[in-house]
């Protein structure tokens, strides 16, 4: 059956975590139908036409679907639901805001951010922040399913030609509106989607002194992250955190500074492929999980490291 | 304004939990429980709303044995007015939830429902957007700021890369984000105020609902365990291993 993958977009780029959701759907099995819903949003459903792993992408382009409202996309998903077994969606923040509700406008459970496909039903997620790892099958007649990027290889973005249908009436609710947002403004590379990541813990001090982090990503094109216990103490905002309460990361190389790994934290990192730590507690739990780690005072070692990158 | 709490009974977020040796599930067996850190947030955010005059009464309703009565006295204790405890077994999938929180909201008619993101044991993050879709409101999900202007509310929501802020038409749905507040403890006397607190049992039978599922647990495994690897002696010697050994820089 044919499976309907919903785009992460901005209106006016796709989101590289759709090419790793897209994955999912390929192990899963099928037909891929693209979903790009958004305002004035041809472009990206241009990009998303040229990957070879869609057969065919459907826009639905109108003002309703700009901020991607969770009241307007739901709708619009339950009325092309008909035509899949699968709707899968990015577990991100959008993600995890509008599909539970297609699920519940469907009658059927959504499963939540897969880490792997063991059959068309049957798939694997984490549970306890990841302190253990469930198997669950589903008899519904139609899988609702997020998924988490970081677990899926991404597939080839370039070289197919999908068609491009555009689809519906607009779905608008009426009962809510955006008023605004507040987005960093960054030249790094996302978090979730960098590969290679720069951490700072409560260790750093305050926030200035993250600057000596921001110095390092520069070299190294990485992004920079922050444990709870940073965001807590006001070091960095919360878009910053990575772990159980924030974001999950697994890129190639992850440098934890001052991060003592705390459970909550070491769940939201500890699927990258090499860990570092830089820390002056030679006790500290992140050493038990770090490939290489270092004692020494994050002041020292920080600068060094940048010369020496 | 009346203003509905959902709350959830979960393991608590200090222990660290155990797989069965036969696979079937962790084991919850003498491990201490306790209210769910975001329910916990959504609560205070009912009893400030309460405490500001804009909320009239804070009903806490929870689904599952007797035992999560001890949750729900520990909500009425911070500030709770009443409890409801619906009556299954522990542990119902996230529809049939929403599907009894959604009559218990016909029933109560509040004007916002708060309820936290995600449970820390199931980690679904789904209950308070399938409510929203059940009764056709809107929802404010991931909250970091919650202000009611009139019929209106206006929700400040941690999402990636930032900060979204939406306008919902009440009664609304609220799921909490870590930094909407930091919940209060409950005092001695509220403790002891909290026993003689009405607190209402109901069956699903009563609100005509079944509980069951379509999703079975085949198994579950202790994640995939991290070797600790080497200490080096010097950042030379870290950059070394990371050019030549880990070519990750």
């Amino acid at each position: 059956m044919t499976i309907l993958v919903i785009a992460e977009h901005d209106n006016n780029e796709l989101k590289p975590v759709t090419l790793n959701t897209l994955s999912a759907a390929t192990a899963i099995g099928g037909d891929i139908h693209l979903l790009v819903a958004g305002s004035n949003c041809q472009a990206v459903a241009e990009t998303a036409a040229q990957i070879p792993a869609v057969a065919k992408v459907l826009l639905a382009d109108n003002a309703a679907y700009e901020h991607q409202l969770a009241e307007n996309m739901s709708k619009l998903v339950q009325t092309l639901a008909s035509d899949y077994g699968h709707i899968l969606a990015s577990a991100t923040t959008t993600g995890k805001n509008f599909l539970p509700r297609v699920a519940a406008l469907l009658d059927v459970n959504q499963i939540s951010d897969i880490i792997a496909v063991e059959s068309a039903d049957t798939f694997k997620r984490p549970i306890y922040a990841g302190n253990a790892i469930a198997t669950v099958q589903s008899s519904d007649t139609v899988k609702v399913i997020t998924v988490r990027g970081t677990a899926f290889d991404a597939v080839e973005s370039a070289g197919g030609s999908a068609e491009v249908a555009a689809i519906g009436e607009a779905c608008d609710a009426g009962i809510s509106s955006f008023v605004g947002e507040e987005l960093a403004e960054s030249d790094r590379p996302e978090l979730t989607a960098a590969s290679v990541v720069v951490s700072g813990g409560r260790g750093m001090g305050n926030g200035e002194n993250f600057d000596l982090l921001y110095s390092v990503a520069d070299k190294l094109g990485a992004a920079v992250g922050a444990s709870r216990a940073a965001v807590d103490a006001g070091f960095v905002p919360n878009d910053m955190q990575v772990g159980q309460t924030g974001k999950m990361v697994a890129p190639d190389l992850y440098i934890a500074v001052g991060i003592s790994g705390a459970i909550q934290h070491l769940a939201g990192m500890k699927d990258s492929k090499v860990i570092v730590a830089i820390n002056k507690d030679e006790e500290a739990p992140i050493f038990q999980v770090a490939d290489y780690g270092l004692v020494a005072d994050l002041f020292e070692a920080v600068p060094e490291l940048e010369t020496k990158l | 304004m009346k203003v509905l709490v959902a709350v959830k009974r979960v393991i608590d977020y200090n222990v660290k939990v155990r797989v069965k040796a036969d696979n079937s599930d962790v084991d919850l067996a003498n491990v201490k429980m306790a209210l769910n850190p975001f329910c916990e947030i959504a609560i205070e955010e009912a009893v400030r709303l309460k405490e500001a005059g804009t909320a009239s009464e804070v009903v806490v309703v929870s689904i599952g044995s007797k035992s999560c009565e001890e949750q729900i006295r520990t909500a009425l204790a911070l500030g709770a007015d009443r409890g409801v405890r619906i009556d299954t077994e522990d542990g119902p999938d996230s529809l049939s939830v929403s599907k009894l929180l959604a009559k218990v909201v016909e029933k109560e008619a509040p004007g916002m429902v708060i309820l936290g993101k995600q449970a820390i044991d199931s980690d679904n993050n789904q209950t308070g957007q399938m409510l929203g879709a059940l009764l056709d409101r809107p929802q404010g999900t991931f909250a970091s700021e919650v202000k009611v202007d009139g019929d209106k509310v206006q929700v400040t929501r941690e999402v990636d890369g930032g900060l979204q802020t939406v306008e919902l038409a009440m009664p609304a749905i609220v799921t909490t984000d870590l930094r909407l507040n930091e919940p209060r403890y409950a005092s001695l006397p509220n403790i002891m105020k909290a026993k003689r607190k009405p607190l209402e049992v109901i069956s699903p039978d009563d609100l005509g609902v079944t509980v069951s599922s379509n999703l079975s647990l085949l198994r579950v495994d202790p994640p995939a365990e991290r070797q600790a690897g080497i200490m080096v002696g010097s950042v030379d010697e870290l950059v070394e291993k990371l050019r030549n050994e880990a070519k990750v820089i």
